[in-house]
């Protein structure tokens, strides 16, 4: 059942759940974390309003600078601006930032510490139908082994917002990885949100199957679904959303490793160097669990909608409930 | 030391700070030669011709200029005048690239005051010094940003990424300072990836061209005036140097780009260098 200590959203399963993209609950938390701090400055390069950054441009002309088609350079110059002062968030599509500049956010922002927000918009098979070259599916690798970066993932609009405004007061530099898909609000203002902190979504009942479900951003909702569906069948599972992928939050894994028999992860990312490889890790050392990885299995997207990729690569409802039978059938 | 020493006693700096490169270097066994031993003018026309504001014991002062080094195999160079203009003690040089010295193989900025970023990997200084004169105009700062950049690092397209930005913005509160010494790793410039027209390329992305003898103080510091003061645009100095200056056998050798002299090769140099350890100076008046 939806774990109801965290207020999520009651209309989460009804058809008429307000669908909205993470990007556009970034963009517009933006606008509040600039009214909020004048040092929070944007820099985009040429997909401005696809990151949706338009707000913030039109509200703040002045802290806004658009860079072109360079997003070497936008690292660079981000790199400075926090240097005199500034509190830099430099958004694109994850393909291109952190895919393209990748060595420029090691040197000059990491190895420098010089804090920024980087935002990968338009990560992930939900990309849709601009195709395998746009959808970002190794970001979460290439921050997650970069020092003095965390790494988020809000699984909804809301929880979008509320991550770039705690961005702004992070101690480093953090990666926010966005949908560009529109996807069930599934959190309240109300729902606890912390960068470093996740959530138990959904509790097991008193039967619990041991089969813990931990996924991210765009997915969140599909294992819930699942876990609705899972528990009209019989099968009581847990659903983490596991928004902290860097800082992993470390208690919470650990807390439900011991109550479980075994987890499944699930993302939009190359199962190498992911969000479950970092459960993993932890785990590995510290509570060894058999784990099942849900993810791009070593190869690219390709066009279609946000709904056929999902399904034609796994990642849906219907694959994760699959997958929960198959795991229980080993447990 | 003093920020506005006569270019008498600049001239007299020089051989002193070159043999100084050769010395920590040699200690050190590796690190980088020809660039250092070339840009030795430049860097004294800098921080001891007047032109630099800081304060050595407030490394942080917000109203400092900024120097960003974008070619951090420099360091030798860097190190040794930080160290004269008395961010740190001179004796820290003799620690370059051991463990746990703050004097990394490349500039580390948490490591060492007086260090603005952290560099190494070529092409992408220029674009955090455009950062921070993008930041100087926001907050109406009267600092300027002066960017150190090697001739190599011309062939980045990162470079020109933030050539075009500084453009755009018409910085002038910003000054690049290329050295312009025809080595790289792999041989002359213009034979692994020729940058001429040189001047032209800057030209025609908005910025104004100032060329200057490298090794003439005189010809360096009435350019760095210039550029601070009477050009709308941003403005890039391409300072003509001689790699490996001082030294016959490093001279024009690209070899010498990524080398470091052994004992016999320094004894030699500083020979050269005709400083007999700092008996000898008069030779220069």
């Amino acid at each position: 059942m939806l774990n109801n200590k965290i207020f999520l959203n009651p209309k989460i399963f009804s058809p008429d759940v307000p669908r909205k993209a993470s990007r556009d609950g970034f963009g517009e938390g933006l606008v509040v974390a600039g009214e909020k701090n004048k040092n929070v400055v944007a820099l985009c390069a040429d997909v401005t309003e696809s990151v949706r950054m338009h707000l913030f441009r039109d509200r703040f002309p002045k802290r806004f600078i658009e860079l072109g088609i360079a997003e070497q350079n936008m690292i660079g110059v981000a790199s400075g601006l926090a240097a005199s002062g500034k509190i830099p968030v430099v958004g694109s599509y994850a393909v291109f930032s952190p895919g393209r500049n990748w060595e420029q956010i090691r040197t000059t922002i990491c190895y420098n510490q010089q804090k920024i927000i980087l935002v990968g918009s338009h990560a992930g098979l939900n990309v849709g139908p601009d195709g395998g070259s746009h959808q970002a599916l190794e970001d979460i690798a290439l921050t997650r082994v970069l020092p003095f970066m965390g790494v988020v993932i809000p699984a909804d609009a809301i929880e979008a917002r509320k991550a770039i405004l705690q961005a702004v007061d992070y101690p480093t530099a953090v990666y926010l990885r966005l949908a560009r898909a529109k996807s069930p609000v599934i959190t309240t203002e109300k729902t606890p949100f912390a960068i470093g902190k996740s959530q138990v979504f959904w509790l097991p009942k008193e039967n619990f199957s041991g089969i813990t479900v931990i996924a991210c951003g765009y997915l969140v909702f599909e294992a819930l679904k699942a876990a609705q569906e899972l528990e009209k069948e019989g099968i009581s599972i847990a659903v983490i959303n596991n928004s902290a992928v860097k800082p992993l939050d470390e208690e919470l894994i650990l807390q439900w490793a011991k109550k479980s028999k075994a987890f499944v992860t699930v993302e939009e990312h190359q199962i190498a160097g992911g969000m479950g490889s970092a459960v993993a890790e932890f785990l590995a050392q510290n509570y060894p669990l058999p784990i099942y990885f849900m993810g791009m299995k070593d190869s690219f997207g390709e066009s279609g909608t946000a709904k056929e990729l999902i399904s034609k690569y796994r990642l849906d409802k219907e694959a994760i409930k699959e997958k929960v039978k198959e795991v229980l059938k080993f447990t | 030391m003093q920020k506005n020493l006569s270019e008498k006693e600049l001239k007299k700096l020089a051989p002193e700070i070159r043999s100084k490169i050769i010395e920590i270097l040699e200690k050190a066994g590796s690190g980088h030669c020809a660039g250092p031993l070339g840009a030795v003018e430049i860097y004294l026309s800098l921080y001891f011709g007047g032109i630099l504001n800081y304060d050595p014991h407030h490394p942080d002062w917000p109203e400092r200029d900024r120097v960003v080094v974008s070619n951090g195999h420099y360091a030798p160079l860097l190190y040794i005048i930080l160290a004269y203009a008395g961010f740190f003690a001179k004796k820290e040089l003799e620690t370059l690239r051991e463990i746990d010295s703050p004097l990394q193989g490349h500039p580390h900025r948490l490591s060492l005051p007086g260090i603005e970023t952290s560099s190494g990997p070529v092409g992408e200084g220029l674009s955090q010094a455009v950062g921070m004169a993008l930041a100087a105009k926001m907050d109406k700062k009267k600092y300027q940003v002066y960017c150190l950049m090697g001739d190599g690092e011309q062939q980045c397209g990162n470079t020109w990424e933030a050539v075009m930005l500084a453009g755009k913005h018409k910085l002038d509160n910003l000054t690049a300072i290329i050295d312009r010494n025809n080595i790289q790793i792999d041989g002359f410039t213009e034979n692994v990836m020729p940058l001429e027209p040189l001047k032209e390329k800057y030209e025609s992305f908005n910025w104004k061209v100032l060329e200057v003898d490298g090794h003439n103080i005189s010809e360096i510091i009435s350019a760095l005036k210039a550029a601070r003061s009477i050009f709308v645009k941003p403005v890039v100095i391409i300072a003509h140097t001689i790699p490996g200056k001082g030294v016959n056998f490093m001279e024009w050798e690209y070899l010498w780009h990524g080398k470091v002299p052994n004992s016999k090769q320094a004894e030699e140099a500083l020979r050269q260098l005709r400083r007999m350890k700092g008996k000898i100076n008069s030779e220069l008046d």
